[in-house]
């Protein structure tokens, strides 16, 4: 601060700061107030009894939510859940969406009008995904998929009583593969042609192309994807609420839709606060590794 | 004869992309074919693709749910959300682009962490306030809850507008005696919209098709059509032609918009870190 008085232009950028701090004020102030005040009271309800249902026995429970969180079975039946969930479709999301990047990199005869359409999937709100999906081809008696495996005599799969995870995984895939595919070709498109052109001079295959130019290229690309999709996986509720509502049993309960179901059913305010509390440190996880990579690519 | 490999390549390529592109929308393309049918075509094995079509299932789900309420609600939501998104965002956005200090790359980056705070864990407190405060099922509830969601996307894609606007116009107009009033109304605002107009476009999106919030905070009179929609999973009955009929219009417009902005959505949803 004491150095602002020395050279005229730090003086003016200061007073210019002055100026502009009604205009950036605003926004900062709610978007704190956002963050904080719910997440303290998380923090504050995770450490009472607190039950809605029971409003007489409140008060100070130490880490008891905690403890019996961490010692009752179905929280970690839901965090497995939510890792196989997440797990599963990075992996169909970002293997299927870089074939297909490199495919829609390709010039090809009505190739915008193919990427509208396989984009599109994207633009749909889950609800609608879940239940086309629940409904019209997953169902097993008139579904669509039904239809055709008993066509090639191999019955009907009842996917929600039988799989439901890979019905989930399925639908939320379906879902998500289009935005890996949106971010991995502006990736690709970023690439030098020129740098694959001399390799391809050199007698370079498409295969080596690939693995030694693009793949390489694509890391970074890659790494943010994993990070945002793993932010937006860890807390799939929608498909979940819509189709299996985390059945049968719990084997589609993840830890949104346990949470949900500690808050909203069993009204158990201060159990749900302690397994909110352990969504949020997961989420953190991923989310420091994110903004490392976003810092350093944000030239202010 | 260079050129019959390469026709080669493009028939399989095209032919490729086109069986993926397929393959991805037939869900959407099959649930709009359904729209037009009764409902015991809709269900009716082996699955019918060619029928008598019918409007009847557009104007049933009106008659008997009054779709246009929930809509309606969509609208209202979206547009108002976004639009207070914008008021809140635009100045915040013009100060760091114009006026940088050393904390305006802080602060950017503080905004776009509180896009990674998981709503679960803050929905038990945001429902007792919003049981509290009466905005359970509420437009307004809602409103205020998607304007804080998108806000931090809204900022930085703006700010990444008004980062794209050559300093040298800006200068010129000062030369000539602009006011900062005049700079910003006549000067920058027109060259930013296009940018202003695609980060509001987005917002719309984001918020058209937001489901953890709506479900959980929206019942009947200000629910949106996410939650309507998810009033079809009742087992009882299967109402597939009347449920494709709802999908179809409210995924609709925003298919439209989603379209006109692809890019926009590379760059805001990964915050500027994939170019």
């Amino acid at each position: 601060m004491a150095s602002t008085l020395a050279t005229a232009p730090r003086t003016s950028s200061s007073k210019r700061q002055t100026a502009t701090l009604p205009l950036v004020a605003p926004s900062v102030v709610v978007l704190l107030l956002w963050m904080i005040v719910p997440l303290l009271m998380t923090l504050w309800f995770s450490v009472q009894r607190f039950n809605l249902l029971n409003p007489e026995n409140s008060g100070f429970a130490g880490l008891s939510n905690y403890v019996s969180l961490l010692s009752s079975a179905a929280l970690w039946v839901s965090i497995f859940n939510t890792l196989v969930l997440v797990g599963a479709v990075l992996v169909i999301t970002i293997g299927l969406g870089t074939l297909l990047a490199v495919l829609f990199n390709e010039e090809f005869w009505g190739r915008s009008v193919a990427r509208l359409l396989a984009i599109a999937p994207f633009f749909v709100m889950p609800t609608v995904s879940a239940l086309i999906w629940k409904n019209m081809l997953m169902h097993p008696v008139n579904g669509l998929f039904a239809y055709i495996t008993r066509g090639l005599g191999l019955g009907a799969i009842d996917w929600f009583a039988d799989y439901p995870m890979l019905a989930i995984i399925l639908i939320v895939s379906w879902e998500w593969l289009p935005f890996a595919l949106l971010i991995l070709l502006t990736a690709i498109q970023s690439l030098d042609d020129e740098q694959v052109e001399a390799a391809r001079m050199d007698g370079a295959k498409s295969v080596a192309i690939f693995r030694y130019i693009t793949l390489p290229h694509l890391s970074r690309a890659i790494a943010v994807l994993a990070m945002i999709e793993t932010i937006f996986f860890l807390t799939i509720f929608a498909e979940i609420f819509v189709t299996t509502s985390g059945g049968p049993g719990l084997a589609t309960t993840n830890l949104a839709y346990f949470i949900y179901l500690r808050a909203l059913f069993e009204f158990d305010v201060g159990g749900a606060s302690a397994a909110g509390l352990i969504a949020v440190v997961l989420a953190n996880i991923v989310a420091i590794f994110l903004m490392r990579l976003v810092a350093r690519n944000l030239d202010v | 004869m260079a050129t019959k490999p390469k026709l080669y390549r493009r028939l399989i390529t095209t032919g490729l992309g086109w069986l993926a592109a397929a393959i991805l929308f037939f869900p959407i393309f099959w649930m709009f074919l359904t729209s037009f049918k009764t409902e015991a075509e809709a269900v009716a094995l082996p699955p019918k693709l060619f029928f008598q079509p019918t409007l009847d299932n557009y104007i049933t789900i009106q008659d008997r749910s009054d779709y246009l309420l929930f809509a309606m609600n969509s609208i209202l939501i979206s547009v108002g959300s976004t639009l207070l998104a914008l008021a809140l965002a635009v100045p915040a956005a013009y100060a760091m682009a114009f006026f940088p200090t050393k904390r305006t790359k802080g602060t950017l980056l503080w905004m776009l962490s509180t896009k990674m705070l998981p709503p679960v864990g803050v929905l038990v407190p945001i429902y007792l306030l919003f049981r509290n405060f009466n905005l359970l099922d509420t437009r307004i509830g809602l409103i205020l809850i998607y304007t804080l969601i998108n806000l931090p996307i809204v900022v930085w894609m703006i700010y990444t507008f008004f980062k794209d606007v050559p300093k040298d116009i800006l200068e010129a107009g000062r030369m000539d005696g602009a006011s900062t009033q005049q700079e910003v109304f006549q000067v920058l605002m027109p060259l930013a919209l296009p940018g202003i107009a695609s980060t509001g476009l987005l917002a719309i999106i984001l918020s058209w098709n937001e489901a953890f919030w709506s479900l959980n905070l929206t019942t009947s009179g200000a629910a949106p059509l996410t939650t309507f929609i998810a009033s079809f999973s009742s087992p009882q009955g299967l109402f597939w032609a009347k449920l494709s009929a709802a999908s179809s219009l409210a995924i609709a417009p925003i298919l439209i918009f989603g379209w006109l902005s692809q890019r926009q959505l590379v760059r805001g949803l990964t915050f500027g870190a994939v170019k």
